[in-house]
């Protein structure tokens, strides 16, 4: 399959590790991977924070810039949810009929990574060795706007050598919410405690997560806090093979 | 007084501030998560226990937009059928409209015997909403609320602080306390040797409300449902407090926001089995009242039904906004938030509390007039799974911050910060050649100021981040930089123009 890649502007930026542990993977599995160059942003900050005309332009580079492949993966369930759930009602509201109609193209081809994997590509078990603990906080995108259920847990479970430990009320969100945790700080942190506390309570050494702006929130705490807790994306333990240093 | 004035408590901080006050009460978040959790734990076992849950939702759901839709014409034909079988309907356009009625009706009907005039109520957010007992007390005319939780935060000056449970925020020792303090000021006195024992307290409101229910004249009441067909109003409770006031006095007075119309007696099937087990977890309701009209030897004698606009019609206006009409008020919604859990409802500084209080409260008082409410959410869209009737919440508060924001800009000659973060954010990320840019200024201005590979603590509007989280370092290559100079492009496929923006 001909696969771009949609890394998000958070992970291009800060994780790059885990668009290169996308490709890795994608391409052990015997897909093309390509990274159209003219991609930024799925909208999301400005979106869901109240700046809806500002976020055209992402929409129309989105539709624009990922037009006419088999699939586009995108390791982020909210960026992907962003584009599932909100470019058809931005184009709608600000747009153009043929801007609508772009966009109703290439939403169908946009996938969060476990969804490409399990559903698309057919593969649960993608021959991944890491020998470690760990304990998956499934983001609320994922979960509620996407749906992917247990296809991340499917995904781990496959993978050689690890320890897989459940994370106590792992449905709860961790208070990171994009601008709420600026906005709302103290309640932010009342969330990120709790969560925190869930993670430490699994004695696991990595955190995973489709999401790494909900790592990096989460992550940022345990990090504060010196708990020696590491955090990592589920495509990066994905991508593990034998005599990896992961 | 005007509506807006009620549904919303003036004075109350914007939400960011008054969640703070709240997360450092931890009794108050002890009893919160205490509370929250168990009855979220009973209604997803009493929810499993119906095969046809999602398709009594679904249908729920497609009630309420039907009528909604049609809402004048269900109104209309209630009038009809409350009429018909003996009472009086009168029309509310707002808050100070619907309290001169009922006054007029209390002073009308209460009695001339009486001195002070008196009312008792069963609960009803509507009149909360509207401050019909404040309204009433200048009119020199006394309401006992008669729920046991309204009871609580009545006699304790309070406010309510969850849709279901108002005094969940008061543990028993507190309940003592109040009981103790302030029975003797309203009526009868609780007893010298009150412990806090369940038992006991429900006693003691028993005996100090009993009073009250063989003595007074006039009853109001909220409704939870009314059958356009029949003219048949509903209200659901626990406690049979409700069903004294609805039964003993002469005059029964309910007020009624206009969303609570159902078209048909039957569509009731659907919601008496819903509500009870979102709200408590529970088969079914302990009390449920259904009356139509007046009849003779039986009941109340005169019956005023008083629908409620109070901005609900506007809110009717708005196509996305107006799915928070459908709330049935089952509080389920409030129960799974993380953020009400932490908060409570005061926070919210709205009758409404919770997501649902987050969306309906800005609707009905305009959006500029409680603007922190729409971003007092992760949007981590727990609310809209519990939601018996489907309200998608975290889509109409995207839809209000977008609203909050505009109001923003109409009221302002200057952009805010914010505006014109998001203005600058746009431009980078409008453009990958501007976006690859500011990612090596990142990179190298984020090495200066990071220690072990982690930012700290940093000035501005990022304190407020990075107080309790590091934050990493951005790396020197970002994927588009690495995917450049690792994987050339091949002509056919890509170019790297001038602009290098886009694909072909």
């Amino acid at each position: 399959m001909r696969i771009a890649l949609f890394i998000t502007c958070f992970n291009d930026t800060m994780f790059p590790r885990t668009g290169r542990a996308v490709t890795e993977l994608l391409e052990r599995l015997g897909h093309t991977v390509e990274f159209p160059q003219g991609q930024t942003c799925c909208g999301q900050m400005h979106f869901n924070t109240g700046y809806r005309p500002e976020t055209l332009p992402m929409v129309r580079r989105f539709a624009e810039v990922f037009a006419g492949y088999d699939a586009v993966v995108a390791p982020s369930g909210s960026c992907a949810g962003m584009v599932r759930d909100h470019h058809r009602v931005v184009a709608a509201q600000y747009g153009d009929a043929a801007l609508a109609e772009a966009v109703q193209q290439v939403v169908p081809t946009v996938y969060e990574l476990s969804e490409l994997l399990v559903d698309v590509l057919g593969v649960t078990d993608v021959g991944a060795h890491f020998p470690h603990r760990v304990t998956y906080h499934p983001t609320c995108h994922s979960l509620r706007m996407l749906r992917v259920g247990d296809r991340p847990l499917r995904l781990l479970r496959a993978v050689k050598g690890i320890d897989l430990v459940e994370l106590p009320d792992a449905e709860s969100c961790c208070g990171f919410g994009g601008t709420f945790a600026l906005k709302n700080a103290d309640v932010s942190n009342a969330m990120l405690a709790d969560k925190m506390r869930h993670v430490q309570d699994t004695g696991a050494e990595i955190l995973s997560a489709g999401d790494n702006s909900c790592l990096t929130h989460i992550g940022g705490g345990l990090s504060r806090l010196r708990t020696g807790v590491g955090t990592m994306h589920l495509a990066e333990i994905l991508a593990s093979t034998e005599g990896d240093v992961r | 007084m005007s509506g807006a004035d009620n549904v919303v408590w003036l004075g109350t901080p914007a939400f960011p501030e008054a969640a703070r006050a709240a997360l450092a009460d931890t009794r108050l978040r002890a009893n919160l998560r205490r509370a929250t959790g168990t009855i979220r734990d009973r209604r997803l076992a009493v929810a499993a226990e119906l095969e046809d849950w999602e398709e009594l939702r679904e249908t729920a759901a497609t009630i309420k937009r039907r009528t909604l839709r049609h809402l004048d014409h269900h109104l209309l034909r209630l009038e009809k059928a409350v009429t018909a079988a003996g009472g009086v309907v009168h029309w509310a356009s707002d808050a100070v409209d619907a309290n001169r009625i009922v006054t007029a009706l209390v002073k009308a009907t209460g009695g001339g015997d009486i001195e002070n005039h008196e009312v008792v109520k069963v609960k009803s957010m509507a009149t909360q909403e509207i401050g019909l007992n404040e309204a009433l007390a200048d009119a020199g005319i006394r309401a006992y609320e008669t729920d046991l939780a309204e009871l609580i935060v009545q006699l304790g000056g309070d406010r309510p602080s969850h849709i279901l449970v108002p005094a969940i925020h008061r543990g028993r020792s507190e309940i003592r306390e109040i009981f103790r303090r302030e029975m003797g000021e309203w009526g009868r006195p609780a007893p010298e040797d009150l412990t806090d024992d369940p038992r006991d307290l429900a006693e003691a409101a028993r005996l100090h409300l009993r009073e009250k229910f063989l003595r007074a004249k006039v009853a109001v009441s909220g409704a939870n449902f009314a059958a356009a067909d029949t003219g048949t109003v509903a209200v659901v409770e626990s406690e049979g407090n409700g069903r004294m006031c609805l039964t003993l006095p002469e005059t029964l007075i309910t007020v009624m926001g206009i969303e609570k119309v159902l078209p048909s007696f039957a569509d009731l099937d659907v919601f008496l089995q819903l509500l009870p087990r979102s709200s408590t977890g529970e088969r079914m309701n302990p009390y449920t009242s259904l009356w139509t009209g007046v009849t003779e030897g039986d009941g109340p004698r005169n019956f005023h039904l008083v629908l409620l606009d109070n901005g609900r019609t506007a809110t009717l206006a708005d196509e996305v906004g107006r799915q928070a009409l459908a709330c049935i008020r089952c509080s389920a919604c409030l129960n799974v938030c993380p953020v009400y859990e932490r908060t409570g409802g005061h926070a919210y500084g709205s009758v409404y509390p919770g997501p649902i209080g987050a969306v309906l409260t800005p609707q009905l008082v305009g959006v500029e007039n409680a603007a922190s409410l729409p971003f007092a959410s992760t949007l981590c869209g727990a609310c809209y799974d519990a939601c018996p009737v489907k309200i998608n919440i975290p889509e109409v508060l995207v839809h209000l911050r977008a609203e909050a924001v505009e109001a923003k800009r109409r009221d302002r000659l200057l952009p805010t910060s914010e505006g014109l973060a998001m203005k600058a954010a746009g431009a980078v990320l409008g453009s990958p050649r501007r976006l690859a840019a500011v990612q090596r200024l990142a990179a190298v201005g984020a090495r200066l100021v990071a220690r072990d590979g982690r930012i700290g603590a940093l000035p501005g509007p990022f304190a407020r981040w990075s107080g309790t989280r590091d934050t990493p370092v951005p790396t020197r290559e970002s994927l588009r930089a690495w995917w450049r100079r690792t994987r050339p492009p091949r002509s056919e496929d890509s170019s790297t123009t001038a602009q290098g923006e886009e694909r072909r």
